[in-house]
């Protein structure tokens, strides 16, 4: 029996090595799995609020309403109600935030309008488009349209 | 275009919005973008739904996305872009069809699309704005090596970007070409459906940015939502519905070259 | 879109446009095949008792522990964040082939291969511990764990378990190589890759490759120790090199006729590739100087009554073919599934830059570093002995 042991001996100092290795696999999982892993399912579950940490620059049409209700108003009888505030005029969110300190600008009409309007052959047919350039001379949009309005039956 | 029906669905949905937005809104103005203290991911499943008949291919939700998200600039790096597809008119001689559609995507549509094509050419052409599809069997989560990509209780396939490894593994995995590699942090980012304002009340920054109404959020567990409304009354589809991905982007008027 | 990003031809998604997994990808697999082949040769002459190739039985293990070891290597470089990498083994996500692969590699390296390796050369460590003094002494007494028992009955045991091990290590090495198959073929996102065939695929292009390095490894061995080759054995070792090309050609073969056969949505834009971008690289360097003309050269072999130096000359030739053949394998699989778009509709180049993390300098350290630690192994561990020390 003796015998036998000694014989297998260099077999248990081999699978030795393995155990230690085993043990250290275990415990580097202790150490090293993060705080919150698998809460959730199979990610770390902080990663959500990490996720949400982001400062918005886009305020969303219903934070402009709240001051320029006159605006809205004239939005929703026209052709131009579903378009939000931003889409036109840019990121707001620090002027919504603090208006005074951060004051909006007003866009050109010629740079902006043909954006959305320039006669593009793949836009739906019956969306109105024109040649900006040939449109009325070439003069600016809101010589004849109401930005917030822009119908003229 | 917009007829009484859109425009009852637009007020709405700003009606709905307004409340809760307000709400938000005061953690925003206080400085700290905090979580909305009644925001339960259980009580959502977000989805998106688009609408190919009625977008115009402005671009503005390209640009509107690289500027809420800080995404880098540059013509690889797109967490949303746009596609024209243009597709010729089939002639008369069926040998002499050309058989797939010309699709391109200027530096993403973020400078919009210039004109190419001849008003007579009688062909078909449209475009389609594309995102992360936020799957529902996501193939991206599925082959992530450490969980650094995973779909969150409310719907939306996220990244830990302080757990992957980029590998890549994920950009290889998904079908939609929607994952990259950020050269700045070299770990992988897509469209996270703008979750830090979604989980605010307010809507992803495309959508909000978007002038015709073409790209809509939806919140598919939340009865009130219109996205109801739209999948019963359009003939909806999802892009390659063959690998049977659960994609929760839904398109209306999704022409069969589209790719 | 050439303009944006110039080598673009069609339509690519924009995201599509740079290539995510660059050539230490290629090596990676290239190198897991090696190691699963050459392991399987030695496995022949244990467990199927094929005794012509003795004589390279050690070596095979050795020259697959080399390649394993570098494995990890082009791995680190590609990865964005090398130090999480623990990751892996710490939060494996059970449905990813890339995370259990980890954990195959680690029972690979150690459970079969470095046990064998240690039953197998005990003996000879022990022998050479006893025979030294000073540090070389204590190196292989470290190599020992200490152990200093030769008895009849200890060596009876190594040879058993050596035995079992080997027995366990063949479906090991087929998960090894397999898995890696997978981890591609997995991907239904990419019609280039995606396909049932695709582990079996590159397990018997391991075979192919794993020989084909043994093959030439024991040639050079030989000549640089002087050494005199075993002419049966390389005869045996060529003639299952033969028989392995032969079953590896037969299914690349069938993939392809089924691909042009059922003509899926994607064969257009494929075929194309093929005949365009992957031209040189998948019909020139792969199909014909890589599979069919060895395959001819050993065929040769087989038929005509050739001299001990004609045949050995042939046998070196087709070695090296196959292993450029492989790696093009290993090219046209990786590199190719990416050259395309998932559109369909367009296509993308490859810019291999030279001294950055990914590039080719790199990349040729990555293949000769295996090559230096099979040296310092074979110092280290003998695998052949010379005539004239055994006849001391």
């Amino acid at each position: 029996m003796r015998q036998t042991f000694k014989d297998a001996e260099h077999l248990l100092r081999f699978a030795g090595l393995f155990a230690v290795g085993i043990a250290a696999f275990f415990a580097l999982r202790a150490a090293f799995i993060p705080k919150g892993f698998g809460e959730l399912g199979h990610y770390r579950a902080g990663a959500l609020e990490d996720n949400r940490q982001r400062l918005p620059r886009f305020a969303g049409a219903a934070a402009c309403g709240d001051c320029h209700d006159d605006v809205r108003q004239t939005l929703r009888t026209g052709k131009h109600a579903g378009v939000h505030c931003e889409a036109c005029h840019g990121p707001l969110a620090p002027h919504a935030a603090d208006p005074i300190a951060t004051a909006a600008k007003r866009p050109d009409p010629l740079s902006l309008c043909p954006v959305c309007h320039q006669k593009n052959v793949a836009r739906p047919a019956a969306f109105p488009q024109v040649d900006a350039a040939e449109h009325a001379g070439g003069s600016s949009c809101t010589e004849c349209h109401v930005a917030h309005n822009p119908g003229l039956e | 275009m917009m007829n009484r029906r859109d425009f009852l669905e637009q007020s709405g949905k700003f009606l709905l919005l307004t409340g809760a937005a307000a709400l938000a809104w005061d953690s925003v103005l206080a400085g700290q973008p905090e979580q909305a203290p009644n925001y339960r991911m259980t009580d959502h499943w977000w989805a998106m739904f688009i609408d190919v008949e009625v977008c115009i291919g402005c671009g503005n939700c390209v640009r509107a996305c690289k500027t809420e998200n800080d995404v880098p600039a540059g013509p690889a790096y797109f967490r949303t872009w746009v596609e024209r597809y243009h597709i010729p008119k089939k002639p008369l001689d069926p040998l002499d069809a050309e058989d797939h559609p010309t699709v391109d995507s200027p530096n993403g549509g973020y400078d919009g699309f210039p004109e190419r094509y001849e008003e007579g050419d009688a062909g078909k052409s449209f475009f389609v704005p594309k995102l992360c599809n936020h799957c529902a069997h996501s193939p991206c989560v599925q082959v992530c090596p450490v969980g650094a990509t995973f779909e969150s209780p409310d719907g939306v396939v996220l990244v830990d970007k302080s757990y992957c490894l980029g590998c890549r593994y994920c950009v290889q995995a998904c079908p939609y070409g929607c994952r990259y590699i950020d050269p700045r942090t070299n770990t992988v980012d897509k469209c996270n459906l703008c979750y830090h304002r979604i989980t605010k009340g307010l809507t992803t920054a495309c959508c909000e940015s978007c002038p015709t109404g073409a790209r809509r959020l939806g919140d598919l567990k939340n009865p009130q939502d219109p996205i109801h409304e739209l999948l019963r009354l359009h003939k909806v589809q999802v892009l390659k519905p063959q690998m049977a991905t659960g994609a929760k982007v839904y398109y209306n008027g999704l022409d069969g070259a589209v790719r | 879109m050439g303009d944006i990003l110039p080598g673009v031809q069609g339509f690519m998604y924009p995201n599509e446009m740079e290539l995510q997994w660059s050539v230490l990808i290629v090596i990676y697999p290239y190198v897991t095949g090696l190691v699963a082949g050459a392991f399987i040769l030695a496995s022949l002459e244990r467990v199927f008792n094929v005794e012509a190739v003795k004589p390279t039985y050690r070596l095979a293990l050795l020259t697959a522990l080399a390649f394993l070891l570098v494995a990890p290597l082009p791995l680190q470089l590609h990865l964005g964040h090398p130090e999480r990498s623990l990751e892996m083994f710490l939060t494996p996500h059970t449905s990813s082939a890339m995370a259990m692969f980890g954990f195959v590699y680690l029972w690979y390296l150690m459970a079969v291969l470095v046990t064998e390796i240690w039953l197998d050369y005990r003996k000879d460590l022990v022998l050479t511990a006893r025979a030294s003094s000073g540090l070389k002494r204590w190196i292989y007494r470290v190599l020992t764990l200490g152990s200093d028992n030769l008895s009849e009955r200890s060596l009876a045991l190594d040879a058993k378990i050596g035995r079992i091990i080997t027995i366990i290590g063949i479906p090991s090495a087929f998960l090894l190589h397999g898995y890696v198959g997978f981890i591609f073929g997995s991907v239904k996102a990419n019609p280039w890759w995606s396909t049932p065939l695709m582990p079996i695929v590159f397990l018997f292009s391991a075979i192919v490759s794993g020989i084909a390095a043994v093959l030439l490894v024991y040639m050079i061995y030989c000549a640089l120790r002087g050494i005199r080759l075993d002419a049966a054995c390389l005869d045996t070792i060529a003639r299952y090199l033969f028989y392995a090309f032969i079953v590896d050609f037969s299914l690349e073969m069938l993939d392809l006729v089924h691909r042009i056969y059922e003509a899926d949505e994607s064969f257009r834009s494929l075929d194309f590739m093929v005949h365009t971008r992957l031209f040189l690289s998948q019909v020139v360097i792969q199909i014909f100087l890589g599979t069919l003309l060895p395959i001819g050269l050993l065929w040769l072999t087989q038929i005509v009554h050739l001299s001990e130096l004609a045949r050995r000359t042939i046998y070196g030739v087709a070695a090296v073919l196959t292993l450029i053949g492989i790696f093009a394998m290993r090219w046209n699989v990786v590199i190719g599934g990416q050259l395309f778009s998932k559109s369909f509709l367009g296509y993308t180049t490859y810019k291999m830059s030279f001294a950055t993390r990914e590039g080719l300098l790199p990349a040729l350290i990555v293949m000769i570093l295996p090559v230096v630690i099979l040296w310092v192994l074979a110092w280290l561990l003998p695998p052949i002995e010379k005539e004239e020390e055994r006849a001391a």
